[in-house]
C-alpha cells in the first residue's frame, strides 16, 4: 500500500513489519512521533521511559530476552544515555537492537546541532542513514537484520527535514516474526567487569572489521554514474538536495555511513574528475574520504553550521565552480515583525514568572515550554543548558554565595522526572540555599503531550500509578515544600518570599494543567473596559497573544488594550498587573468562574 | 525540476496550517504524484510562525522549496505573506487571507509594529499578491473554521487537480456533520478567484 509517512511514522512502521515487538522512549522533537505512531501498532508494547539513559537500558534488557527492539531519542537524548551505549557495544545484542538518533540541524527545537554520526563511530555501532521515509522504512528492517547477524546494536540517523518530512512509501501489511532466542546467562559476554570486558574490546573491533566488509557489497550503497566529471558522495538528507540540483553529476549515495565502505568510496572516486561531498553540519564523510588520501572538497564551500537548503547549496556549489539546476533568486525577505513561539494564553507558566519578575530573582531555567520565558517581553529565565540543569546551576551559584538575589531554579515536571531528581537531591545533601519551582503542568507539553510518570497515564493509554511530587521531594530530604495553583497569586507570592527565607533548599510545586494537553481548557475570556484603561501597557508586558491594542487613545493618548475572547481563558494573569483595575470578567460570569 | 509544483503554506501556530498541507499533499497523491511535504514541529508550534512545504510532480528530491522557487504562496494570515513572499518564483502568486493577527512583540518590542497595508507592502515589492477574505466568507458560511477551506479552495484554481478529489479528502478529514459547509466554503473559495482575477 502506498502511503504519506513523515519519517518517523517511516520508522515506526518499519520497525513494526520487521517484528520489533518492544520500543522505548522519552519525548524529544523532532523524534516523539515514532513511538507515538508505534504505540498505535498491533501486538507490541511501547513505553515512555523517565529518560533516555532508562530508555536504552531497558532496551538492552527487552534485546538480551530476545526481542526485536526500537529506542527511539532526540539527538541530545543520546548524550544522557550515553553511558549504557558505550558498553552496550562491546556486549552485544540478543534480539536485533535499533537506536533511532534524530538529529535536529539548524536546532529548529534544540539547544544545539551535535552531529551524532560522530557517537555511532565513537561507541563503535553501525550507522544507517536514510534520505526518505521510504529508506527509514527499509532501512529499519536492515538495521535490525545487521545487528543479530553482526551481535552490534545499530544507530538510524534521522535528522528533522527526514523526521518531519512526509514522502511516499510504500508499506507492508503484515508484520515479520522472526526467531526469538530467549535469554541466555552468558557471563562473559554480558559481565562487563575488566576480566571480561577486554576481551569484548578486541570482539568489538572484529564485529566492526566484519560490518565494514559488508558494507562494500550492502544494498543501502549505491552508485549513479553519470557525468564523470563530477563525482558528488552524499548521505542522508542531503543527498535529495544536492540530487536536485546536480541532476547529471554521478553520485556515491551511502546508506551505511559507519564504518564506510573504502573500497567502494575509491573506486567510485577513480571514475570520477572531481569528488565533492555533501553533507550537513560536521565532515564526517569528507574526513574518511581525505584519510584514503583522495582529494575532495566539502566544507571549503557548505557550511558546518544549521541545516542544508536549496538555496545554500546553489550558493555553495556556484563558490565551487558548479552549476546548480536552480539559481535562488536575488528576492530579498520584505521586513516583517518577528512572531517567535510564546506561553499560551492562560498558560500558568506565564504566572509564576509574571510573580518571579517582581522579586527580580536570578532565574535558572530547564527545557520545556517554560523556556520560551526568556524571551520579552518577560525575560525571566536567565539559564538553559540541558534537560535537568537548573536545580544544579542553581545549587553552584548560591553555593559561591556571591549571588545578591533569590536564587531560583524552575523545571517542569516532566524533565523533573527525567534529570531534576539528582538535582534535588544534591540541594538538599549539600543544603544550598534556593528555591525549586518544578511547574506542574501534569503533561510533557513542548512535545506536544506526552504522558509520564507523574501523570497516572502510560504511552499505552493504561492508567498506572502517578509518581507523587511532593512525596518524591520530601523523601529526598527536602524540609520546605509547598503544593499550590499559582493562579492564586496572593497565596503564591506569600509563598514564595517565604521560600527565599529558608536557609536551605525550598520547593514550590506549582500545579495548574496544561492549557492545551490532555484537552484544551474551559475558557471563560476577561473584558477590558474601555473606560478605565489608561493605556499603560503594563498587562502587554505579560506577553500574552490574546491582548492587542485598539485603535481608541486614552486621555494620555496612549492606545487602550482589548482581548480576543477567541483566545482567552480567564487566567486572570493580565488584571494582576492592572493598575487602574480596567480587566474583569463581564457581568455575572464571576460566579460562574469561581 | 520545472514539473515539480511547489506549494508554500504559511500563517500562525494552531491556524491549521499543517492539516491544509496534509490534505494539499494527500490530493497530489491520489492523482498520483510523487509528493513530500515538510515542516517543522515542536518550538514551531505556540502561537509562532509556521510553515509547511508541499511539492508535488513525477519525482520530487527535495522536500524544502527553495527561496525564489514556490509556485503559490498560500497565507493563512497576511503578516505572513510578507514574511515567506520572498520564496515566491518570478510567475508565482501570493494567495493570501486578509486576517491580521498582532503578535505580541508588536507590543513588547520598541518601534515594532504591524504593517498598515501588507497587500500594498506586497503590491510595491512586485509580487502578485490576492486578497482572500476568507475569515469573512467563513462567518458568511456560519462557522470561521471554515476560513482555511476557502483558502484551499482558493488555492485549488492554481493546481490542475479534479474538484472532486479535493472534496473526497476533505471530507475525509472534517467532523461529518460539518462535510457540506466544508464542501460550500471550499467552493466559494474557489469561485472568489474566478470573478476577482
Amino acid at each position: 500500500m502506498r502511503k504519506l509517512l513523515s519519517g518517523d511514522e517511516a520508522v515506526a512502521y518499519g520497525a513494526w513489519r520487521a517484528g520489533v515487538k518492544f520500543a522505548s522512549a522519552y519525548p524529544g522533537t523532532p523524534s516523539t512521533e515514532i513511538l507515538e505512531a508505534f504505540a498505535r501498532l498491533p501486538n507490541i508494547y511501547a513505553e515512555w521511559a523517565p529518560n533516555e539513559k532508562v530508555a536504552v537500558e531497558v532496551g538492552i534488557g527487552s534485546s538480551l530476552a530476545g526481542v526485536r527492539t526500537l529506542v527511539a531519542t532526540k539527538h541530545v537524548g543520546v548524550n544522557v544515555a550515553a553511558d549504557p551505549l558505550m558498553t552496550f557495544t562491546y556486549t552485544g545484542v540478543n534480539g536485533g537492537f535499533v537506536l533511532v538518533s534524530a538529529d535536529d540541524p539548524e536546532m529548529h527545537s534544540s539547544q544545539n546541532e551535535q552531529d551524532n554520526r560522530l557517537f555511532a563511530r565513537f561507541a563503535g555501532m553501525p550507522l544507517l542513514e536514510p534520505s526518505d521515509s521510504q529508506e527509514a522504512y527499509d532501512f529499519v528492517a536492515y538495521a535490525l537484520d545487521l545487528s543479530e547477524r553482526h551481535d552490534l546494536p545499530v544507530m538510524l540517523r534521522l535528522t528533522t527535514r527526514l523526521a518531519h518530512s512526509k514522502t511516499v512509501v510504500e508499506i507492508q501489511e503484515e508484520a515479520l516474526e522472526p526467531p526469538v532466542h530467549s535469554f541466555r546467562r552468558d557471563i562473559k559476554k554480558y559481565v562487563m567487569m575488566p576480566v571480561y570486558a577486554v576481551p569484548r574490546h578486541k570482539a568489538l573491533l572484529e564485529r566492526l572489521a566484519r560490518v565494514e566488509a559488508e558494507a562494500e557489497e550492502s544494498t543501502v550503497q549505491r552508485i549513479e554514474m553519470q557525468d564523470a566529471g563530477l563525482g558528488v558522495i552524499t548521505s542522508g538528507i542531503a543527498y535529495q538536495y544536492a540530487r536536485e540540483l546536480l541532476p547529471t553529476a554521478s553520485f556515491l549515495k551511502l546508506g551505511l555511513t559507519y564504518p564506510p565502505p573504502l573500497r567502494m568510496i575509491r573506486r567510485f572516486a577513480k571514475q570520477v574528475k572531481r569528488v565533492l561531498v555533501i553533507e550537513e553540519l560536521e565532515p564526517y564523510l569528507e574526513e574518511q574520504v581525505s584519510a584514503l588520501g583522495i582529494e575532495c572538497e566539502g566544507k571549503k564551500y557548505t557550511s558546518r553550521l544549521g541545516e542544508l537548503t536549496p538555496e545554500r547549496l546553489a550558493t555553495a556549489l556556484e563558490s565551487a565552480n558548479v552549476k546548480p539546476a536552480f539559481h535562488p533568486v536575488e528576492g530579498v525577505p520584505l521586513p516583517a515583525l518577528s512572531r517567535p513561539p510564546v506561553l499560551c494564553p492562560g498558560c500558568a507558566h506565564r504566572a509564576v514568572f509574571t510573580l518571579l519578575k517582581k522579586t527580580g530573582a536570578h532565574v535558572f531555567g530547564d527545557i520545556g515550554c517554560y523556556t520560551l520565558a526568556a524571551l520579552p517581553p518577560l525575560e525571566m529565565v536567565h539559564t538553559c543548558i540541558c534537560m535537568g540543569a537548573s536545580i544544579g546551576n542553581a545549587v553552584g551559584v548560591a553555593k559561591t554565595g556571591r549571588s545578591q538575589k533569590p536564587v531560583v531554579a524552575v523545571i517542569g515536571d516532566s524533565t523533573f522526572i527525567h534529570s531534576g531528581i539528582t538535582g534535588l537531591i544534591e540541594a538538599v545533601y549539600n543544603n544550598a540555599r534556593i528555591t525549586i519551582i518544578i511547574l506542574d503542568n501534569r503533561i510533557t507539553a513542548m512535545t506536544g503531550g506526552q504522558e509520564h510518570p507523574a501523570t497516572g497515564k502510560t504511552l499505552m493509554g493504561a492508567n498506572t500509578t502517578r509518581v507523587d511530587l511532593e512525596a518524591l521531594c520530601r523523601g529526598a530530604g527536602a524540609k520546605h515544600v509547598w503544593r499550590l495553583d499559582p493562579i492564586q497569586n496572593d497565596e503564591f507570592e506569600t509563598v514564595l518570599s517565604e521560600s527565599f527565607r529558608v536557609d536551605g533548599p525550598a520547593v514550590i510545586i506549582a500545579e495548574h494543567p496544561c492549557q492545551l494537553y490532555p484537552v484544551r481548557q474551559d475558557r471563560v475570556p476577561m473584558v477590558v473596559d474601555a473606560e478605565l484603561c489608561n493605556g499603560c501597557g503594563a498587562c502587554l508586558r505579560v506577553g500574552c497573544p490574546a491582548l492587542v491594542t485598539t485603535a481608541e487613545l486614552s486621555s494620555e493618548g496612549l492606545p487602550k488594550v482589548a482581548i480576543d475572547a477567541e483566545l482567552c481563558t480567564g487566567c486572570q494573569v493580565c488584571a494582576w498587573v492592572c493598575k487602574p483595575d480596567a480587566i474583569k470578567f463581564p457581568v455575572g460570569e464571576e460566579v460562574a468562574h469561581g | 525540476m520545472d514539473e515539480v509544483t511547489s506549494v508554500l503554506i504559511v500563517g500562525v501556530g494552531g491556524q491549521g496550517v499543517i492539516l491544509a498541507s496534509e490534505i494539499l499533499a494527500e490530493v497530489a497523491l491520489k492523482v498520483g504524484m510523487d509528493v513530500k511535504k515538510s515542516e517543522v514541529h515542536g518550538m514551531a508550534q505556540r502561537g509562532g510562525a509556521v510553515s509547511s512545504h508541499v511539492r508535488f510532480g513525477p519525482k520530487v528530491y527535495s522536500p524544502l522549496i527553495g527561496i525564489g522557487d514556490a509556485d503559490v504562496i498560500l497565507a493563512f494570515e497576511a503578516l505572513e505573506a510578507v514574511r515567506w513572499a520572498h520564496y515566491a518564483c518570478a510567475d508565482g502568486v501570493v494567495l493570501a487571507n486578509e486576517l491580521r493577527l498582532i503578535p505580541t512583540t508588536a507590543f513588547a518590542v520598541k518601534g515594532a509594529k504591524y504593517p498598515d497595508n501588507p497587500f500594498a507592502d506586497l503590491e510595491r515589492a512586485g509580487y502578485h499578491a490576492v486578497k482572500i477574505p476568507a475569515d469573512q466568507v467563513a462567518r458568511e458560511l456560519g462557522n470561521v473554521r471554515l476560513a482555511n477551506t476557502v483558502l484551499l479552495g482558493a488555492l485549488s484554481r492554481h493546481l490542475e487537480i479534479p474538484e472532486e478529489t479535493w472534496i473526497e479528502t476533505i471530507a475525509a478529514r472534517v467532523p461529518r456533520k460539518t462535510v457540506d459547509a466544508n464542501r460550500e466554503a471550499f467552493r466559494r473559495g474557489r469561485a472568489f478567484l474566478l470573478y476577482n482575477e
